[in-house]
């Protein structure tokens, strides 16, 4: 029988509605594996052990006295360290953020206590959401469950890592360039990017506003549908918040792919990809191609274009963004003696980390006098250009397949004193965001060095429903998700 | 294109963020090779296409004007380095 903390989310969920476990005994088993492993993991940035057991503890009594509860019904869940807690800090990995404290708390937050989620601990990232590896956390590097001495991904490397090493049964993360699904293809986990709009925003500490997305992190295809349930819905608090209906993204899940048409981009496999990857990859091909599904090559011919254009795009949002870290009104201000603006820039100095003012630097140029219409404009018109080859891919095909990343997890750090060579590793993925399309990442096998490799898909805005369709399809017929980490067993 | 020294002070001075010598230095490459690999946009001719600043399609989201529950002034400032009662305190602005 398998421990309470290797369960998925929605077993976790029929076990203590059923009353075969409470959601106390959960908890405690999650907590105890956490105290185990995150020592060697760096997986979370905060537990707060005694507010999780009470929290439990207080829907165990609930669900005994016959209440109504919630989808997520008791099950613990971890949240990425950038979605704003009600009195629980949110440091976004960052020094400038170590003592704020929330006064409100974000929507997606909100949305799964109602639900009667527990939360276990916020999760570490690349500070500010900014970076592929969680290297950039001022709070330590996570370590990636399946070989200690690699990376993660990121920046939502605390979630996938917390799910792979069974510290948690379900998690939230963010996702500006590839921030949920990269990590999740790292780790061996579920990563789904909602389509821009799906999720609200509203509580979620901002990077770059016109990407930004909130998703869940989980073992399998089924808890991202049960997640995103919960999670998807229009929020007035957050103006680029959409208003398209939801559908229950589990009802629909099935195996036959009877008349499903997938688009092999062949932009996505060329120069830079690893030949396990590939071979990964189409090997998922050759399965859909056994389960019915039509599967064709497609071309999105500005492929070798989203790096540039997105680290423009995103870079010059952040700068505009994080102007708020000022020393004056919460996080971090510098103790040295100064006038107003030498306080900005000296508390601003001390309080970011290296790859946030380097992201910060390259945003003010592009958006400087001289250099916008160069930059920014031409970075925005691309954009378009992205939109129209996945607007013309999607009268094709109804789901793209591609790798997630273009090698499995590197060397902790391998790359780190390269920006240009780490941004290079978010080829597949920014895409998704520049465009606002949805995209999930699967496992779908593993390197010779036995680590994981993620299977990308991806939809047309606002047919996540079809996403996890055609996901959970391919993990009905593969154990990939199943397997664990020997290194932490 | 070329990163100077100067440059990279102006951007520095604009964001507002303080820098030794040495990351001045370091910044300046990393700058210099990252805006390199951008400069590959300019292979692309997008005369006459429209920027997409937003991936959705909407505009002008409006509310009713209606008074709802908002912060209380104390856990406003509840997080502020500094204070003097009711407002954030910063050094003086005018000598």
């Amino acid at each position: 029988m398998a421990e309470l903390y290797e369960l998925p989310g929605h077993q976790v969920r029929s076990k203590i509605l059923s009353r075969e476990v409470s959601s106390e005994e959960v908890t405690r088993s999650v907590l105890e594996r956490i105290s185990k492993l995150d020592a060697t993991i760096n997986a979370y940035v905060s537990v707060d052990a005694e507010r999780a057991i009470a929290r439990a503890a207080e829907i165990d009594s609930r669900l005994a006295a016959g209440e109504e509860m919630g989808a997520l019904c008791g099950v613990p869940i971890a949240v990425k360290d950038n979605m704003c807690t009600l009195g629980i800090p949110t440091t976004c990995s960052s020094k400038i953020l170590e003592n704020f404290v929330p006064p409100y708390q974000a929507t997606v937050v909100e949305a799964i206590l109602s639900e009667d989620a527990v939360i276990i601990g916020k999760t570490n990232l690349d500070e500010f959401a900014m970076g592929s590896s969680t290297e950039n956390s001022a709070f330590g590097t996570t370590r990636n469950p399946w070989a200690t001495d690699r990376i993660p991904g990121g920046s939502s490397g605390g979630s996938a890592a917390a799910i792979a090493a069974d510290m948690a049964p379900l998690a939230l993360g963010s996702d500006t360039g590839g921030s949920i699904r990269q990590p999740a293809a790292l780790c061996g986990v579920v990563g789904l990017k909602p389509t821009y709009g799906r999720v609200s925003r509203y509580g979620l500490v901002a990077f770059g506003s016109s990407l930004d997305q909130i998703g869940p992190i989980t073992k399998d295809v089924f808890d991202a549908g049960m997640l995103l349930n919960v999670i998807a819905k229009h929020d007035p608090k957050d103006s680029t918040s959409a208003p398209e209906p939801t559908p229950n993204y589990v009802a629909a899940l099935e195996s036959d792919m009877a008349g499903v048409r997938i688009g092999l981009p062949k932009e996505y496999f060329g120069e830079g990809l690893s030949e396990e990857v590939e071979n990964a990859i189409r090997a998922a091909a050759a399965k859909y191609a056994d389960l019915g599904a039509e599967v064709i090559d497609v071309s999105l011919p500005h492929t070798e274009y989203a790096v540039a254009t997105y680290y423009i795009i995103a870079t010059a949002e952040a700068s505009s963004n994080l102007a708020r870290y000022d020393g004056v009104h919460y996080g971090h201000r510098t103790k040295r003696k100064s006038d107003l603006i030498d306080l900005y820039s000296r508390s601003r100095s001390e309080g970011f980390g290296a790859e946030v003012k380097r992201r910060i630097m390259l945003g003010t140029h592009a958006l400087s006098a001289g250099y916008y219409d160069a930059y920014f404009i031409k970075a925005a018109q691309v954009r378009a250009l992205f939109r129209k080859d996945f607007d013309e891919a999607f009268e094709k095909v109804d789901v793209l397949l591609c790798p997630t990343s273009p090698t499995p997890a590197f060397k902790i750090g391998e790359k780190a004193s390269d920006p240009l060579a780490m941004y290079l590793s978010d080829v597949y993925t920014i895409s998704a965001n520049l465009a606002g399309i949805p995209g999930i990442s699967i496992p779908c096998g593993f390197s010779s060095d036995g680590l994981p490799i993620g299977l990308q898909l991806m939809a047309k805005p606002f047919d996540e429903e079809r996403l996890l369709r055609v996901a959970y399809a391919y993990e009905q017929t593969t154990d990939h998700h199943l397997k664990r980490p020997a290194s932490i067993a | 294109m070329k990163i100077s020294r100067e440059i990279v002070e102006y951007i520095a001075h604009l964001a507002r963020i303080e820098l030794t010598e040495t990351e001045k230095e370091t910044f300046r490459e990393q700058l210099e090779a990252i805006l390199d690999h951008i400069d590959k946009l300019n292979e692309l001719d997008t005369t006459g296409v429209e920027p997409m600043v937003h991936t959705l399609r909407l505009t002008n989201v409006f509310r009713g004007d209606e008074v709802r529950p908002s912060l209380s002034r104390d856990s406003a400032l509840g997080n502020a380095p500094d204070r003097s009662e009711d407002s954030y305190k910063v050094p003086a602005v005018i000598e």
